[in-house]
Protein backbone atom coordinates (compact mmCIF):
# COMPACT_ATOMS: atom_id res chain seq x y z
CA UNK A 1 0.00 0.00 0.00
CA UNK A 2 2.92 2.30 0.65
CA UNK A 3 4.17 2.36 -2.90
CA UNK A 4 0.82 3.08 -4.50
CA UNK A 5 0.19 6.73 -3.55
CA UNK A 6 3.81 7.49 -4.28
CA UNK A 7 3.42 6.32 -7.86
CA UNK A 8 0.41 8.57 -8.23
CA UNK A 9 2.41 11.59 -7.16
CA UNK A 10 5.11 10.83 -9.71
CA UNK A 11 2.40 10.64 -12.33
CA UNK A 12 1.00 14.00 -11.51
CA UNK A 13 4.36 15.72 -11.63
CA UNK A 14 5.13 14.37 -15.06
CA UNK A 15 2.59 16.81 -16.47
CA UNK A 16 4.81 19.74 -15.68
CA UNK A 17 7.77 20.91 -17.65
CA UNK A 18 10.25 19.75 -15.05
CA UNK A 19 9.99 17.73 -11.87
CA UNK A 20 10.24 19.60 -8.60
CA UNK A 21 13.08 17.40 -7.40
CA UNK A 22 15.37 18.89 -10.06
CA UNK A 23 15.83 22.12 -8.17
CA UNK A 24 14.30 25.38 -9.34
CA UNK A 25 10.95 24.92 -11.04
CA UNK A 26 10.74 26.06 -14.62
CA UNK A 27 9.54 29.68 -14.75
CA UNK A 28 7.23 28.61 -17.57
CA UNK A 29 5.24 26.25 -15.35
CA UNK A 30 2.78 28.95 -14.37
CA UNK A 31 2.07 29.64 -18.02
CA UNK A 32 1.30 26.14 -19.23
CA UNK A 33 -1.91 26.35 -21.22
CA UNK A 34 -2.17 23.00 -22.92
CA UNK A 35 -1.45 22.19 -26.54
CA UNK A 36 -3.34 23.76 -29.39
CA UNK A 37 -6.15 21.47 -30.39
CA UNK A 38 -7.16 21.38 -34.06
CA UNK A 39 -10.44 19.68 -33.21
CA UNK A 40 -11.38 22.57 -31.01
CA UNK A 41 -10.34 25.07 -33.67
CA UNK A 42 -12.05 23.46 -36.64
CA UNK A 43 -15.11 21.81 -35.13
CA UNK A 44 -17.75 24.01 -33.53
CA UNK A 45 -20.52 21.42 -33.31
CA UNK A 46 -18.93 18.01 -32.62
CA UNK A 47 -22.17 16.01 -32.66
CA UNK A 48 -23.18 17.48 -36.03
CA UNK A 49 -19.78 17.38 -37.73
CA UNK A 50 -18.77 14.69 -40.20
CA UNK A 51 -15.81 14.06 -42.50
CA UNK A 52 -16.29 13.14 -46.14
CA UNK A 53 -13.88 12.40 -48.98
CA UNK A 54 -14.08 14.17 -52.34
CA UNK A 55 -14.03 12.46 -55.69
CA UNK A 56 -14.01 14.58 -58.87
CA UNK A 57 -12.70 17.97 -59.95
CA UNK A 58 -15.78 20.16 -60.34
CA UNK A 59 -14.90 22.24 -57.25
CA UNK A 60 -11.28 22.83 -58.08
CA UNK A 61 -11.79 26.63 -58.22
CA UNK A 62 -12.74 26.55 -54.54
CA UNK A 63 -9.53 24.70 -53.70
CA UNK A 64 -11.29 21.34 -53.37
CA UNK A 65 -9.40 18.54 -55.10
CA UNK A 66 -10.16 14.91 -55.60
CA UNK A 67 -9.07 12.87 -52.57
CA UNK A 68 -9.39 15.82 -50.15
CA UNK A 69 -11.25 15.47 -46.88
CA UNK A 70 -13.98 18.00 -46.12
CA UNK A 71 -15.21 18.96 -42.68
CA UNK A 72 -18.99 19.22 -42.87
CA UNK A 73 -21.07 20.93 -40.19
CA UNK A 74 -24.70 19.89 -40.35
CA UNK A 75 -25.75 22.37 -37.68
CA UNK A 76 -24.99 25.42 -39.84
CA UNK A 77 -27.58 27.10 -42.00
CA UNK A 78 -26.95 26.76 -45.73
CA UNK A 79 -26.94 30.25 -47.20
CA UNK A 80 -26.27 31.72 -50.61
CA UNK A 81 -22.61 31.36 -51.52
CA UNK A 82 -21.79 28.55 -49.07
CA UNK A 83 -20.11 25.39 -50.24
CA UNK A 84 -22.52 22.65 -49.27
CA UNK A 85 -23.09 18.92 -49.39
CA UNK A 86 -26.44 18.18 -50.98
CA UNK A 87 -28.32 14.99 -51.73
CA UNK A 88 -29.57 15.08 -55.31
CA UNK A 89 -31.42 12.03 -56.57
CA UNK A 90 -29.90 9.90 -53.85
CA UNK A 91 -26.33 11.03 -54.39
CA UNK A 92 -24.04 13.09 -52.14
CA UNK A 93 -22.64 16.08 -54.04
CA UNK A 94 -20.36 18.96 -53.10
CA UNK A 95 -21.43 22.24 -54.75
CA UNK A 96 -21.71 25.96 -54.14
CA UNK A 97 -25.23 26.96 -53.20
CA UNK A 98 -26.75 29.89 -55.09
CA UNK A 99 -30.08 31.38 -54.16
CA UNK A 100 -31.42 34.07 -56.50
CA UNK A 101 -34.92 35.39 -55.95
CA UNK A 102 -36.93 32.21 -56.24
CA UNK A 103 -34.38 30.13 -58.06
CA UNK A 104 -32.03 27.76 -56.26
CA UNK A 105 -29.10 26.27 -58.09
CA UNK A 106 -25.94 24.37 -57.40
CA UNK A 107 -22.85 25.85 -59.01
CA UNK A 108 -19.53 24.21 -59.73
CA UNK A 109 -16.13 25.87 -59.50
CA UNK A 110 -14.94 24.56 -62.83
CA UNK A 111 -16.12 25.87 -66.20
CA UNK A 112 -16.44 22.30 -67.54
CA UNK A 113 -19.46 21.75 -65.32
CA UNK A 114 -22.68 23.71 -65.86
CA UNK A 115 -24.76 24.77 -62.85
CA UNK A 116 -27.66 22.59 -61.84
CA UNK A 117 -31.00 24.27 -61.27
CA UNK A 118 -33.01 22.60 -58.55
CA UNK A 119 -36.57 21.89 -59.61
CA UNK A 120 -39.53 20.46 -57.76
CA UNK A 121 -39.14 17.27 -59.75
CA UNK A 122 -35.77 16.57 -58.20
CA UNK A 123 -35.19 14.66 -55.05
CA UNK A 124 -33.17 17.34 -53.25
CA UNK A 125 -32.02 17.59 -49.65
CA UNK A 126 -29.53 19.85 -47.91
CA UNK A 127 -27.02 17.62 -46.10
CA UNK A 128 -24.54 20.03 -44.53
CA UNK A 129 -22.27 23.04 -44.88
CA UNK A 130 -18.58 22.55 -45.72
CA UNK A 131 -16.42 24.55 -43.33
CA UNK A 132 -12.89 23.36 -44.14
CA UNK A 133 -10.89 21.51 -46.79
CA UNK A 134 -8.09 19.24 -45.66
CA UNK A 135 -5.70 19.17 -48.60
CA UNK A 136 -2.25 17.62 -48.28
CA UNK A 137 0.50 19.42 -50.20
CA UNK B 1 -46.86 19.65 -14.07
CA UNK B 2 -43.66 18.31 -15.52
CA UNK B 3 -43.64 15.93 -18.44
CA UNK B 4 -41.56 13.11 -19.84
CA UNK B 5 -40.59 12.96 -23.50
CA UNK B 6 -39.59 9.62 -24.98
CA UNK B 7 -37.40 10.02 -28.05
CA UNK B 8 -37.05 6.90 -30.21
CA UNK B 9 -34.99 6.65 -33.39
CA UNK B 10 -37.03 5.24 -36.25
CA UNK B 11 -35.71 1.86 -37.49
CA UNK B 12 -32.39 2.95 -36.02
CA UNK B 13 -29.91 0.64 -37.79
CA UNK B 14 -31.62 1.17 -41.12
CA UNK B 15 -31.59 4.94 -40.60
CA UNK B 16 -27.87 4.85 -39.80
CA UNK B 17 -27.17 3.08 -43.09
CA UNK B 18 -29.31 5.58 -44.99
CA UNK B 19 -27.70 8.62 -43.38
CA UNK B 20 -24.60 8.04 -45.51
CA UNK B 21 -26.15 6.12 -48.38
CA UNK B 22 -29.11 8.29 -49.34
CA UNK B 23 -29.87 6.24 -52.45
CA UNK B 24 -31.25 3.58 -50.09
CA UNK B 25 -34.13 5.88 -49.15
CA UNK B 26 -37.41 4.21 -50.01
CA UNK B 27 -35.77 0.86 -50.82
CA UNK B 28 -36.59 -2.31 -48.92
CA UNK B 29 -33.64 -3.17 -46.68
CA UNK B 30 -32.74 -5.25 -43.64
CA UNK B 31 -29.84 -5.36 -41.19
CA UNK B 32 -28.62 -8.73 -39.90
CA UNK B 33 -27.45 -9.76 -36.44
CA UNK B 34 -23.87 -10.63 -35.58
CA UNK B 35 -22.64 -13.35 -37.93
CA UNK B 36 -25.37 -12.52 -40.43
CA UNK B 37 -27.73 -14.85 -38.61
CA UNK B 38 -31.12 -13.20 -38.63
CA UNK B 39 -32.94 -9.95 -39.30
CA UNK B 40 -32.58 -7.37 -36.50
CA UNK B 41 -33.79 -4.22 -38.29
CA UNK B 42 -36.13 -3.62 -41.21
CA UNK B 43 -36.99 -0.59 -43.27
CA UNK B 44 -40.71 0.22 -43.56
CA UNK B 45 -40.59 -1.17 -47.10
CA UNK B 46 -39.22 -4.50 -45.83
CA UNK B 47 -41.87 -4.58 -43.11
CA UNK B 48 -44.50 -4.06 -45.78
CA UNK B 49 -43.15 -7.13 -47.57
CA UNK B 50 -43.98 -9.12 -44.46
CA UNK B 51 -40.42 -9.80 -43.27
CA UNK B 52 -40.61 -10.43 -39.55
CA UNK B 53 -38.10 -9.41 -36.90
CA UNK B 54 -35.73 -12.25 -36.09
CA UNK B 55 -36.24 -14.18 -39.34
CA UNK B 56 -33.10 -16.20 -40.22
CA UNK B 57 -31.40 -15.03 -43.39
CA UNK B 58 -31.78 -18.38 -45.17
CA UNK B 59 -35.57 -18.22 -44.87
CA UNK B 60 -35.83 -14.99 -46.87
CA UNK B 61 -33.30 -15.63 -49.65
CA UNK B 62 -36.02 -15.94 -52.27
CA UNK B 63 -37.72 -12.73 -51.18
CA UNK B 64 -34.38 -10.92 -51.25
CA UNK B 65 -33.84 -11.81 -54.88
CA UNK B 66 -37.45 -11.30 -55.88
CA UNK B 67 -37.90 -7.85 -54.32
CA UNK B 68 -34.28 -6.74 -54.56
CA UNK B 69 -34.00 -6.24 -50.81
CA UNK B 70 -30.73 -4.65 -49.69
CA UNK B 71 -29.06 -6.70 -46.98
CA UNK B 72 -26.51 -5.36 -44.50
CA UNK B 73 -24.37 -6.98 -41.83
CA UNK B 74 -24.57 -5.02 -38.61
CA UNK B 75 -22.08 -2.16 -38.42
CA UNK B 76 -21.89 -1.45 -34.70
CA UNK B 77 -19.06 1.08 -35.07
CA UNK B 78 -21.43 3.24 -37.10
CA UNK B 79 -24.54 2.65 -34.98
CA UNK B 80 -22.64 3.29 -31.75
CA UNK B 81 -21.21 6.57 -33.01
CA UNK B 82 -24.52 7.87 -34.33
CA UNK B 83 -26.27 6.81 -31.14
CA UNK B 84 -23.80 8.86 -29.10
CA UNK B 85 -24.40 11.84 -31.37
CA UNK B 86 -28.18 11.59 -31.02
CA UNK B 87 -27.90 11.34 -27.23
CA UNK B 88 -25.47 14.28 -27.08
CA UNK B 89 -27.78 16.38 -29.28
CA UNK B 90 -30.68 15.69 -26.94
CA UNK B 91 -28.79 17.40 -24.12
CA UNK B 92 -29.54 20.75 -25.75
CA UNK B 93 -33.26 20.18 -25.20
CA UNK B 94 -33.18 19.21 -21.55
CA UNK B 95 -30.63 18.91 -18.78
CA UNK B 96 -32.37 15.69 -17.75
CA UNK B 97 -31.68 12.92 -20.25
CA UNK B 98 -31.89 9.22 -19.43
CA UNK B 99 -30.28 7.09 -22.11
CA UNK B 100 -32.56 4.07 -22.12
CA UNK B 101 -31.07 2.06 -24.98
CA UNK B 102 -28.97 2.50 -28.11
CA UNK B 103 -31.89 4.25 -29.82
CA UNK B 104 -34.17 5.52 -27.03
CA UNK B 105 -33.96 8.24 -24.39
CA UNK B 106 -36.30 9.79 -21.84
CA UNK B 107 -36.14 13.57 -21.34
CA UNK B 108 -37.53 15.60 -18.48
CA UNK B 109 -39.53 18.62 -19.71
CA UNK B 110 -40.86 21.51 -17.67
CA UNK B 111 -44.45 22.63 -17.83
CA UNK B 112 -43.94 25.99 -19.50
CA UNK B 113 -42.92 24.45 -22.82
CA UNK B 114 -45.28 23.99 -25.71
CA UNK B 115 -44.72 20.30 -25.83
CA UNK B 116 -45.90 19.48 -29.34
CA UNK B 117 -43.84 22.24 -30.89
CA UNK B 118 -40.87 21.33 -28.74
CA UNK B 119 -41.16 17.73 -29.91
CA UNK B 120 -41.25 18.92 -33.51
CA UNK B 121 -38.14 21.02 -32.92
CA UNK B 122 -36.25 18.02 -31.49
CA UNK B 123 -37.24 15.97 -34.49
CA UNK B 124 -36.12 18.61 -36.96
CA UNK B 125 -32.81 19.27 -35.24
CA UNK B 126 -31.83 15.60 -34.82
CA UNK B 127 -32.74 14.87 -38.43
CA UNK B 128 -30.79 17.81 -39.80
CA UNK B 129 -27.77 17.63 -37.52
CA UNK B 130 -27.22 13.90 -37.11
CA UNK B 131 -29.29 12.63 -40.04
CA UNK B 132 -31.46 10.29 -37.97
CA UNK B 133 -35.28 10.51 -38.01
CA UNK B 134 -36.85 10.20 -34.56
CA UNK B 135 -40.35 10.00 -33.09
CA UNK B 136 -41.34 11.74 -29.88
CA UNK B 137 -43.99 10.70 -27.35
CA UNK B 138 -44.73 13.16 -24.54
CA UNK B 139 -46.82 12.45 -21.44
CA UNK B 140 -46.89 12.99 -17.68
CA UNK B 141 -45.24 9.60 -16.94
CA UNK B 142 -42.78 7.21 -18.59
CA UNK B 143 -45.38 4.50 -19.16
CA UNK B 144 -47.76 6.99 -20.78
CA UNK B 145 -44.88 8.35 -22.86
CA UNK B 146 -44.44 4.80 -24.18
CA UNK B 147 -48.15 4.77 -25.01
CA UNK B 148 -47.85 8.15 -26.75
CA UNK B 149 -44.92 6.75 -28.72
CA UNK B 150 -47.13 4.01 -30.17
CA UNK B 151 -49.28 6.75 -31.69
CA UNK B 152 -46.37 9.04 -32.64
CA UNK B 153 -44.72 6.27 -34.65
CA UNK B 154 -47.80 5.79 -36.78
CA UNK B 155 -48.56 9.47 -37.22
CA UNK B 156 -47.46 11.70 -40.04
CA UNK B 157 -45.98 14.30 -37.70
CA UNK B 158 -43.96 11.81 -35.62
CA UNK B 159 -44.89 13.59 -32.40
CA UNK B 160 -47.73 12.82 -30.02
CA UNK B 161 -48.63 14.42 -26.70
CA UNK B 162 -50.80 13.18 -23.88
CA UNK B 163 -51.63 15.97 -21.44
CA UNK B 164 -53.02 13.67 -18.75
CA UNK B 165 -53.97 10.08 -17.94
CA UNK B 166 -57.55 10.42 -19.20
CA UNK B 167 -56.34 11.49 -22.65
CA UNK B 168 -54.73 8.09 -23.07
CA UNK B 169 -57.92 6.10 -22.57
CA UNK B 170 -59.09 5.89 -26.20
CA UNK B 171 -55.64 4.50 -27.07
CA UNK B 172 -55.50 2.11 -24.12
CA UNK B 173 -58.91 0.74 -25.11
CA UNK B 174 -57.53 -0.65 -28.36
CA UNK B 175 -54.09 -1.49 -27.05
CA UNK B 176 -53.59 -5.22 -26.36
CA UNK B 177 -52.13 -5.78 -22.92
CA UNK B 178 -49.13 -7.55 -24.44
CA UNK B 179 -48.13 -4.34 -26.23
CA UNK B 180 -47.64 -2.58 -22.89
CA UNK B 181 -44.21 -1.74 -21.60
CA UNK B 182 -43.15 -4.37 -19.05
CA UNK B 183 -45.83 -6.93 -19.90
CA UNK B 184 -44.23 -9.95 -21.54
CA UNK B 185 -45.55 -13.16 -23.01
CA UNK B 186 -46.20 -14.92 -19.69
CA UNK B 187 -47.97 -12.01 -18.02
CA UNK B 188 -50.06 -11.50 -21.16
CA UNK B 189 -51.28 -15.09 -20.93
CA UNK B 190 -51.94 -14.81 -17.21
CA UNK B 191 -53.99 -11.61 -17.53
CA UNK B 192 -55.80 -12.79 -20.64
CA UNK B 193 -56.91 -15.90 -18.77
CA UNK B 194 -58.49 -13.55 -16.23
CA UNK B 195 -60.31 -11.50 -18.84
CA UNK B 196 -57.87 -8.61 -18.90
CA UNK B 197 -56.93 -8.22 -22.55
CA UNK B 198 -56.47 -4.49 -23.10
CA UNK B 199 -54.27 -1.87 -21.48
CA UNK B 200 -57.40 -0.02 -20.36
CA UNK B 201 -58.68 -3.11 -18.52
CA UNK B 202 -55.29 -3.36 -16.85
CA UNK B 203 -55.51 0.26 -15.77
CA UNK B 204 -58.79 -0.42 -13.95
CA UNK B 205 -57.96 -3.96 -12.88
CA UNK B 206 -58.29 -4.96 -9.24
CA UNK B 207 -55.29 -3.56 -7.44
CA UNK B 208 -54.94 -6.71 -5.28
CA UNK B 209 -54.90 -8.92 -8.36
CA UNK B 210 -52.14 -6.90 -10.02
CA UNK B 211 -50.16 -6.78 -6.80
CA UNK B 212 -50.47 -10.52 -6.27
CA UNK B 213 -49.05 -11.27 -9.71
CA UNK B 214 -46.58 -8.48 -10.30
CA UNK B 215 -45.88 -6.98 -6.89
CA UNK B 216 -44.84 -3.38 -6.60
CA UNK B 217 -43.70 -3.33 -10.23
CA UNK B 218 -47.26 -3.90 -11.41
CA UNK B 219 -48.62 -1.30 -9.02
CA UNK B 220 -46.22 1.28 -10.39
CA UNK B 221 -47.18 0.41 -13.94
CA UNK B 222 -50.84 0.93 -13.08
CA UNK B 223 -50.21 4.21 -11.26
CA UNK B 224 -48.20 5.51 -14.20
CA UNK B 225 -51.13 4.69 -16.50
CA UNK B 226 -53.26 6.87 -14.21
CA UNK B 227 -50.78 9.69 -14.77
CA UNK B 228 -49.03 9.45 -11.41
CA UNK B 229 -45.24 9.34 -11.91
CA UNK B 230 -43.63 6.38 -10.14
CA UNK B 231 -40.62 5.75 -12.35
CA UNK B 232 -38.18 8.64 -12.01
CA UNK B 233 -35.63 9.45 -14.69
CA UNK B 234 -32.38 7.61 -14.11
CA UNK B 235 -29.83 10.25 -14.93
CA UNK B 236 -26.79 8.38 -13.68
CA UNK B 237 -26.09 5.25 -15.71
CA UNK B 238 -26.27 2.11 -13.61
CA UNK B 239 -22.93 0.51 -12.96
CA UNK B 240 -22.69 -2.81 -14.70
CA UNK B 241 -22.59 -5.91 -12.57
CA UNK B 242 -21.48 -8.18 -15.34
CA UNK B 243 -19.76 -7.87 -18.65
CA UNK B 244 -19.19 -10.51 -21.25
CA UNK B 245 -18.22 -11.35 -24.78
CA UNK B 246 -19.47 -14.33 -26.75
CA UNK B 247 -19.74 -15.31 -30.39
CA UNK B 248 -21.09 -18.06 -32.57
CA UNK B 249 -18.59 -19.58 -34.94
CA UNK B 250 -19.22 -19.62 -38.66
CA UNK B 251 -17.41 -22.99 -38.80
CA UNK B 252 -17.60 -25.11 -35.66
CA UNK B 253 -14.44 -25.52 -33.61
CA UNK B 254 -13.19 -29.01 -32.78
CA UNK B 255 -9.76 -28.70 -31.20
CA UNK B 256 -8.60 -27.40 -27.85
CA UNK B 257 -6.02 -25.06 -29.42
CA UNK B 258 -8.57 -23.40 -31.65
CA UNK B 259 -10.99 -22.99 -28.79
CA UNK B 260 -8.27 -21.48 -26.62
CA UNK B 261 -7.39 -19.08 -29.40
CA UNK B 262 -10.97 -17.99 -29.88
CA UNK B 263 -11.45 -17.66 -26.14
CA UNK B 264 -8.30 -15.53 -25.92
CA UNK B 265 -9.88 -12.98 -28.27
CA UNK B 266 -13.08 -12.90 -26.23
CA UNK B 267 -11.14 -12.52 -22.98
CA UNK B 268 -9.03 -9.70 -24.48
CA UNK B 269 -12.21 -7.90 -25.56
CA UNK B 270 -13.87 -8.40 -22.19
CA UNK B 271 -10.76 -7.11 -20.40
CA UNK B 272 -10.78 -4.09 -22.70
CA UNK B 273 -14.42 -3.44 -21.79
CA UNK B 274 -13.61 -3.70 -18.09
CA UNK B 275 -10.83 -1.15 -18.43
CA UNK B 276 -13.03 1.22 -20.39
CA UNK B 277 -15.64 0.98 -17.63
CA UNK B 278 -12.95 1.47 -15.00
CA UNK B 279 -13.73 -1.88 -13.42
CA UNK B 280 -12.00 -5.00 -12.13
CA UNK B 281 -13.44 -8.51 -12.25
CA UNK B 282 -13.22 -10.88 -9.33
CA UNK B 283 -14.99 -13.80 -11.03
CA UNK B 284 -14.54 -15.16 -14.53
CA UNK B 285 -16.72 -17.75 -16.25
CA UNK B 286 -15.86 -19.38 -19.57
CA UNK B 287 -18.18 -21.55 -21.60
CA UNK B 288 -18.43 -23.31 -24.93
CA UNK B 289 -21.30 -25.25 -26.41
CA UNK B 290 -22.40 -27.23 -29.40
CA UNK B 291 -25.34 -26.19 -31.55
CA UNK B 292 -28.75 -26.54 -29.90
CA UNK B 293 -29.95 -28.30 -33.01
CA UNK B 294 -27.75 -31.38 -32.94
CA UNK B 295 -28.85 -34.74 -31.59
CA UNK B 296 -27.17 -34.44 -28.21
CA UNK B 297 -26.33 -30.83 -27.42
CA UNK B 298 -23.50 -30.38 -24.94
CA UNK B 299 -21.97 -27.47 -23.06
CA UNK B 300 -18.82 -27.02 -21.04
CA UNK B 301 -18.74 -24.33 -18.40
CA UNK B 302 -16.51 -23.30 -15.55
CA UNK B 303 -16.37 -20.39 -13.14
CA UNK B 304 -13.29 -19.31 -11.28
CA UNK B 305 -12.84 -16.78 -8.49
CA UNK B 306 -9.74 -14.80 -9.36
CA UNK B 307 -7.09 -14.55 -6.61
CA UNK B 308 -7.33 -10.75 -6.79
CA UNK B 309 -9.74 -8.57 -8.78
CA UNK B 310 -8.12 -7.63 -12.07
CA UNK B 311 -8.60 -6.40 -15.61
CA UNK B 312 -5.07 -7.26 -16.69
CA UNK B 313 -5.32 -9.23 -19.91
CA UNK B 314 -2.32 -11.56 -19.44
CA UNK B 315 -3.60 -12.82 -16.09
CA UNK B 316 -7.09 -13.39 -17.45
CA UNK B 317 -5.68 -15.17 -20.51
CA UNK B 318 -3.65 -17.48 -18.30
CA UNK B 319 -6.80 -18.46 -16.43
CA UNK B 320 -9.03 -18.93 -19.44
CA UNK B 321 -6.42 -21.11 -21.15
CA UNK B 322 -5.99 -23.24 -18.06
CA UNK B 323 -9.72 -23.66 -17.51
CA UNK B 324 -10.31 -24.83 -21.07
CA UNK B 325 -7.44 -27.27 -20.70
CA UNK B 326 -9.33 -28.91 -17.86
CA UNK B 327 -12.92 -28.79 -19.08
CA UNK B 328 -12.41 -29.34 -22.82
CA UNK B 329 -14.07 -32.45 -24.20
CA UNK B 330 -12.84 -33.66 -27.57
CA UNK B 331 -15.12 -35.08 -30.22
CA UNK B 332 -17.67 -32.28 -30.25
CA UNK B 333 -18.42 -29.51 -32.72
CA UNK B 334 -18.33 -26.31 -30.68
CA UNK B 335 -20.62 -23.71 -32.19
CA UNK B 336 -20.48 -20.94 -29.62
CA UNK B 337 -18.19 -19.82 -26.81
CA UNK B 338 -17.73 -16.88 -24.54
CA UNK B 339 -16.58 -15.38 -21.30
CA UNK B 340 -18.48 -13.56 -18.56
CA UNK B 341 -16.75 -11.33 -16.03
CA UNK B 342 -18.60 -10.67 -12.78
CA UNK B 343 -18.05 -9.54 -9.23
CA UNK B 344 -17.12 -6.21 -10.73
CA UNK B 345 -15.74 -3.39 -8.64
CA UNK B 346 -14.43 0.05 -9.47
CA UNK B 347 -10.70 0.28 -10.15
CA UNK B 348 -10.43 3.12 -7.67
CA UNK B 349 -11.36 0.73 -4.86
CA UNK B 350 -8.60 -1.73 -5.62
CA UNK B 351 -7.23 -3.22 -2.43
CA UNK B 352 -3.63 -4.15 -2.10
CA UNK B 353 -3.04 -7.67 -0.85
CA UNK B 354 -0.90 -8.77 2.01
CA UNK B 355 2.23 -8.96 -0.12
CA UNK B 356 2.30 -5.49 -1.45
CA UNK B 357 2.16 -5.51 -5.24
CA UNK B 358 1.20 -1.94 -5.87
CA UNK B 359 4.26 -1.28 -7.95
CA UNK B 360 3.56 -4.17 -10.30
CA UNK B 361 -0.14 -3.26 -10.36
CA UNK B 362 0.83 0.18 -11.53
CA UNK B 363 3.05 -1.33 -14.22
CA UNK B 364 0.22 -3.58 -15.36
CA UNK B 365 -2.02 -0.56 -15.62
CA UNK B 366 0.51 1.40 -17.63
CA UNK B 367 1.00 -1.49 -20.06
CA UNK B 368 -2.76 -1.88 -20.56
CA UNK B 369 -3.16 1.88 -21.01
CA UNK B 370 -0.61 1.82 -23.80
CA UNK B 371 -2.29 -1.18 -25.46
CA UNK B 372 -5.72 0.46 -25.27
CA UNK B 373 -4.44 3.79 -26.56
CA UNK B 374 -2.69 2.21 -29.54
CA UNK B 375 -5.73 0.15 -30.40
CA UNK B 376 -7.92 3.21 -29.96
CA UNK B 377 -5.80 5.27 -32.30
CA UNK B 378 -4.84 2.77 -34.98
CA UNK B 379 -7.78 0.41 -34.89
CA UNK B 380 -8.69 -2.70 -32.98
CA UNK B 381 -6.06 -5.42 -32.71
CA UNK B 382 -3.22 -3.14 -33.77
CA UNK B 383 -1.46 -4.85 -30.94
CA UNK B 384 -2.78 -7.88 -29.17
CA UNK B 385 -1.59 -10.99 -27.44
CA UNK B 386 0.18 -13.67 -29.46
CA UNK B 387 -2.30 -16.41 -28.76
CA UNK B 388 -5.15 -14.47 -30.34
CA UNK B 389 -3.46 -14.54 -33.75
CA UNK B 390 -3.23 -18.27 -34.26
CA UNK B 391 -6.44 -18.80 -36.13
CA UNK B 392 -8.70 -16.25 -37.71
CA UNK B 393 -11.31 -17.93 -39.84
CA UNK B 394 -13.94 -18.37 -37.15
CA UNK B 395 -14.20 -14.63 -36.66
CA UNK B 396 -17.42 -12.73 -37.03
CA UNK B 397 -18.97 -13.23 -40.41
CA UNK B 398 -20.12 -9.90 -41.69
CA UNK B 399 -19.59 -9.88 -45.38
CA UNK B 400 -22.20 -7.26 -46.09
CA UNK B 401 -21.07 -4.64 -43.63
CA UNK B 402 -21.18 -1.06 -44.89
CA UNK B 403 -18.11 1.17 -44.41
CA UNK B 404 -17.45 2.56 -40.92
CA UNK B 405 -18.31 6.04 -42.19
CA UNK B 406 -17.66 7.97 -39.00
CA UNK B 407 -14.94 6.05 -37.18
CA UNK B 408 -12.39 5.06 -39.80
CA UNK B 409 -10.34 7.38 -42.04
CA UNK B 410 -10.18 4.83 -44.84
CA UNK B 411 -13.92 4.40 -44.98
CA UNK B 412 -15.27 7.98 -45.03
CA UNK B 413 -18.35 8.62 -47.14
CA UNK B 414 -17.49 9.96 -50.58
CA UNK B 415 -19.07 13.06 -52.04
CA UNK B 416 -19.04 13.68 -55.73
CA UNK B 417 -17.59 16.80 -57.34
CA UNK B 418 -18.64 16.17 -60.91
CA UNK B 419 -21.50 15.61 -63.30
CA UNK B 420 -24.89 14.57 -62.09
CA UNK B 421 -26.10 11.09 -62.59
CA UNK B 422 -29.78 11.03 -63.27
CA UNK B 423 -30.27 7.44 -62.24
CA UNK B 424 -27.98 6.18 -59.51
CA UNK B 425 -29.70 2.78 -59.74
CA UNK B 426 -26.75 1.06 -61.32
CA UNK B 427 -24.54 1.79 -58.31
CA UNK B 428 -23.07 -1.18 -56.47
CA UNK B 429 -24.41 -1.56 -52.98
CA UNK B 430 -21.12 -0.50 -51.48
CA UNK B 431 -17.43 -0.94 -51.89
CA UNK B 432 -15.10 -1.33 -48.94
CA UNK B 433 -12.42 1.18 -49.81
CA UNK B 434 -9.49 -0.35 -48.01
CA UNK B 435 -9.24 -4.03 -47.19
CA UNK B 436 -9.22 -4.66 -43.52
CA UNK B 437 -5.82 -5.34 -41.96
CA UNK B 438 -6.96 -8.80 -41.13
CA UNK B 439 -8.43 -9.32 -44.56
CA UNK B 440 -11.75 -9.99 -42.85
CA UNK B 441 -14.05 -8.10 -45.11
CA UNK B 442 -13.99 -8.88 -48.72
CA UNK B 443 -16.63 -6.35 -49.74
CA UNK B 444 -18.86 -9.08 -51.05
CA UNK B 445 -21.39 -8.18 -53.73
CA UNK B 446 -24.96 -7.65 -52.63
CA UNK B 447 -27.12 -10.69 -52.27
CA UNK B 448 -29.12 -11.58 -55.29
CA UNK B 449 -26.84 -9.93 -57.79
Amino acid sequence: MIGFPLMQVVHRLSLYACPVSAGFPSPADDYLEGRLDLNQYLIKHPTATFFVRVTGDSMIGAGIHTGDILIVDRALEARDGKVIIAVVNGELLVKRLRIEKKKVYLASENSDYPPLVITDLMDFEMWGVVTTVIHPL
Amino acid sequence: MNSIALVDCNNFYVSCERAFQPWLQGKPMVVLSNNDGCVVARSPEAKALGIAMGTPLFRIRDQITQHNIHVFSSNYSLYGDLSQRVMASLQQFSPMVEIYSIDEAFLGLTSNQHHSEYGQLMRRVIKQQVGIPVSVGIAPTKVLAKVAMEVAKRSESGVFCLACGEDAEPILRTMPIGAMWGIGQRLTEWFTARGITTALQFKYADSGLVHRKMGVVGQRLRMELHGIPCLPLELIPKTKHETGVSRSFAEPITTLTDLQTAMAVFVSRAAEKLRRQGQLASVMAVFARTSHFVESPMAIFHTVALPAPTNYTPVLLKWSGAILQVIFRPGYLYKKAGVVMSGLQPMSHRQGDLFDQSLSLEREKQLMDVVDQLNGRFGRDTINFGITRKRQDWRTRCTRRSPRFTTCWDELPTVKAGTFEVTPQSRPLFVILAPDQRGMFSGAPPLGS
